[in-house]
């Protein structure tokens, strides 16, 4: 009895070490971001270990796995959000066409304006909703004069579906707006500044199920325009939106698939049991 | 669910008489704690309201004063002023040397019978009457000038005639000239615009608060001044940029402690520093700003600090997110979030340091100066200390100038109040 309970354990800690990347994704060349060994630590804590993956720009990739298990972590690294928290140590290399952005050189402002993010509660600037799109914009010189913004606003707003619901209201507050409203304002937000990837830490769980479906109608349209990473919770979500999706457990990235492959022929025991909902 | 839980289902009487009153028990305790509250409420208005009542009856009347009618010749010869020195720049000169004095005494001692009745400091407004309007030289007019301090009290019913003519304050003789004068309306009750436009004076009739305002507000300005821009950056200092440590921690106590230190300590360390090292001018409100200053920055600390804390993380995190820099980050999301806190607390601080007496004795603003400072640097007293200085006058015409001033001083620190509500609101942001 004992003996098998080591060799169990010994053989899990052995499937833990290693991903399991299917092969018609595996770590092509024209990758947007690709990390490789990432690891990051809460003060001693790890929370991501060892995870590599190639992120592209013509699919929507998908992280899934039960709480806790690093994939909101491992998303913050890809336009360095984790900077922000004191005792967050991120190790292993991540690189934007080829470029390492922890690299000394690498201007953490430019990067996020590149890599755009969307966060789990909705957070309008207390702005108005004109201002809320116009201050990417302004803040980097993207826009040479006053119809110049005006351009990029609308064309924001419309690429979020968000235009003829708040045209007549541009100078109410961003706040003043529904939860769902207030999402595609932030998705706006962050396409106004024309990024190359848009990173989205959960964006559908503060909302209700017509407002997901409208968010998720909006990334089926952005999808192709920008990189698109999302973690989500909702594994039907996952399957519905994305073409890439990444298993994520205990800080290790277990399965990396084709979206399809994954949720109807996933290689990985873990992946399967966390499909077929028997943890998580 | 075991087999207990099961039993137990349905077994509960809500309706049974123990339940019953358990439930007035709890309905009663909710009673008795909402009464205590309200109880609490009412104790603390009902203490305010007779405070401001006692203030107010008692101070009402130092905002007038009794006059009296004279008619007063401006006679050139008695002044001994020349026509022609009237105009151009020798006139202040000439105005000033002319003895007044004598012409309005005169004119009393020949109208009224005494020049007991008028205030000492009666020509005084006889000769700002000529600065004013030279041509009156050689004419004659009917000019009520102020009363002598018991024909004020007089006039204001605060001479009770129940005690002994012995132990009045005003002598008999002085009762019955007023008696003839009042009943020939000859005393009236105007507002007295002197206390609201003069410096302090030895002779109540005389004295106003205008020199104390104006050094109190010159004192709060030199304090805002300073301890609004360091105190601000400290905060946002120590909340966005400084790392944890042990060396911010012990910062932090120190701010602490350092807002929790009697104001006396700082007025030490204003004298000591300030004055003697230093050497700054004595009695000057820029001294007492800069010492008040002080001991105001651990306030503004303190609540910008909680101000900067309470901005939701997801603004910063926001902004961030489409690449503003720290610094943009602060100027343009945390601050204007945080200034209406800010602000609270900065104009909460400033009513403290208003109202603050102690630390501006030792620096010598507890001096008596007769006229209204002119700059940050020239001798000046502040309200609080006004009041203290006043209360402890002899003379009974002081009382009512000691409630009336405790009336200015609460009149400012209302508008202050006034002044931090409107910003707030103007300043907050709907969420």
């Amino acid at each position: 009895m004992a003996t098998q309970v080591t060799e169990a354990a010994a053989e899990e800690a052995h499937v833990r070490e290693q991903t399991l990347v299917h092969d018609e994704i595996a770590f092509a060349n024209d990758a947007k971001m690709t990390a490789r060994d990432v690891d990051v630590f809460y003060g001693e804590k790890k929370a991501v270990d060892s995870v590599s993956i190639d992120v592209d720009s013509h699919y929507v990739t998908a992280f899934i796995g039960p709480s806790g298990c690093g994939k909101s972590t491992f998303l913050r690294c890809f336009n360095r959000m984790n900077d922000t928290i004191d005792i967050a140590r991120v190790q292993g290399r991540i690189e934007l066409d080829g470029e390492d952005i922890y690299d000394p050189r690498m201007d953490v402002v430019q990067l996020r304006a590149r890599v755009g993010m969307v966060f789990q509660k909705p957070n309008p600037f207390p702005k108005s909703i004109y201002e809320n799109i116009a201050y990417g914009p302004r803040i980097h010189g993207l826009a040479s004069n006053k119809a110049d913004m005006d351009g990029i606003v609308e064309a924001s707003l419309t690429r979020a579906g968000l235009w003829n619901e708040v045209k007549d209201r541009l100078d109410d507050s961003g706040t003043a707006l529904s939860g769902g409203q207030q999402q595609r304002l932030c998705i706006a937000r962050a396409i106004a500044v024309d990024p190359e990837v848009i990173l989205m830490d959960e964006p559908c769980s503060a909302l209700d199920p017509i407002a997901t479906a409208k968010i998720e109608e909006l990334i089926e349209e952005l999808k192709g325009r920008f990189a698109i990473v999302i973690v989500t919770h909702n594994m039907q979500q996952a399957a519905r939106i994305s073409q890439r999706t990444a298993f994520f457990h205990l800080g290790n990235l277990v399965e990396y698939g084709d979206t399809e492959t994954i949720f109807t022929n996933p290689r990985a025991d873990r992946t399967r049991d966390y499909i077929t909902g028997r943890f998580g | 669910m075991t087999s207990a839980d099961v039993a137990r289902t349905g077994t509960v009487d809500w309706r049974s008489a123990q339940m019953q009153a358990r439930i007035r028990k709890r309905y009663a305790k909710e009673r008795r704690f909402r009464f205590l509250g309200l109880g609490a409420l009412v104790f603390a208005a009902g203490f305010l309201l007779f405070l401001l009542t006692t203030i107010v009856s008692d101070g009402i009347g130092g905002f007038q004063r009794a006059e009296v009618p004279l008619d007063i010749e401006y006679s050139a010869t008695t002044l001994g002023l020349d026509p022609a020195q009237m105009s151009g720049d020798g006139a202040d000169y000439a105005i000033n040397r002319a003895d007044f004095r004598s012409l309005v005494n005169a004119a009393a001692e020949a109208q009224l019978g005494t020049s007991e009745m008028i205030s000492e400091g009666a020509w005084l407004d006889v000769r700002d009457r000529l600065r004013g309007d030279p041509s009156l030289l050689g004419s004659r007019e009917r000019v009520w000038v102020v009363a002598a301090p018991e024909v004020d009290l007089l006039a204001k019913g605060q001479i009770s005639f129940d005690v002994p003519a012995q132990r009045r304050a005003v002598s008999q003789e002085m009762i019955n000239q007023y008696v003839v004068l009042n009943d020939r309306g000859d005393v009236q009750l105007s507002l007295n615009t002197g206390f609201l436009t003069k410096a302090d004076s030895t002779s109540s009739e005389l004295a106003g608060i205008w020199g104390a305002l104006l050094g109190s507000l010159l004192t709060m300005a030199i304090t805002l001044a300073l301890s609004f821009p360091i105190g601000v950056m400290t905060a946002v200092y120590l909340e966005e940029y400084a790392p944890r440590n042990r060396f911010t921690d012990m910062i932090e106590v120190s701010i602490n402690n350092l807002a929790a230190v009697p104001s006396i300590i700082f007025g030490l360390l204003g004298l000591s520093v300030f004055l003697n090292t230093f050497g700054m001018p004595r009695s000057a409100p820029v001294v007492g700003g800069v010492t008040l200053a002080l001991m105001t920055l651990p306030v503004i600390v303190i609540a910008s600090r909680v101000s900067l804390q309470s901005v939701p993380p997801s603004i910063r995190d926001a902004a961030l997110g489409i690449g503003a820099s720290r610094l943009q980050v602060i100027l343009h999301h945390i601050l204007p979030v945080a200034l209406p806190g800010i602000l609270t607390g900065t104009i909460i601080g400033l009513s403290r340091a208003l109202g603050e007496t102690a630390p501006l004795l030792l620096i010598g603003m507890r001096a008596f100066v007769s006229d209204v400072p002119g700059g940050v640097t020239d001798p000046a007293t502040a309200l609080p200390v006004q009041i203290f200085l006043w209360s402890d006058e002899v003379g009974r015409g002081f009382v009512e100038k000691t409630s009336a001033a405790i009336m200015v001083l609460l009149a400012v620190l209302l508008s202050m109040n006034g002044v931090a509500i409107y910003l707030r609101n103007k300043f907050e942001r709907r969420w």
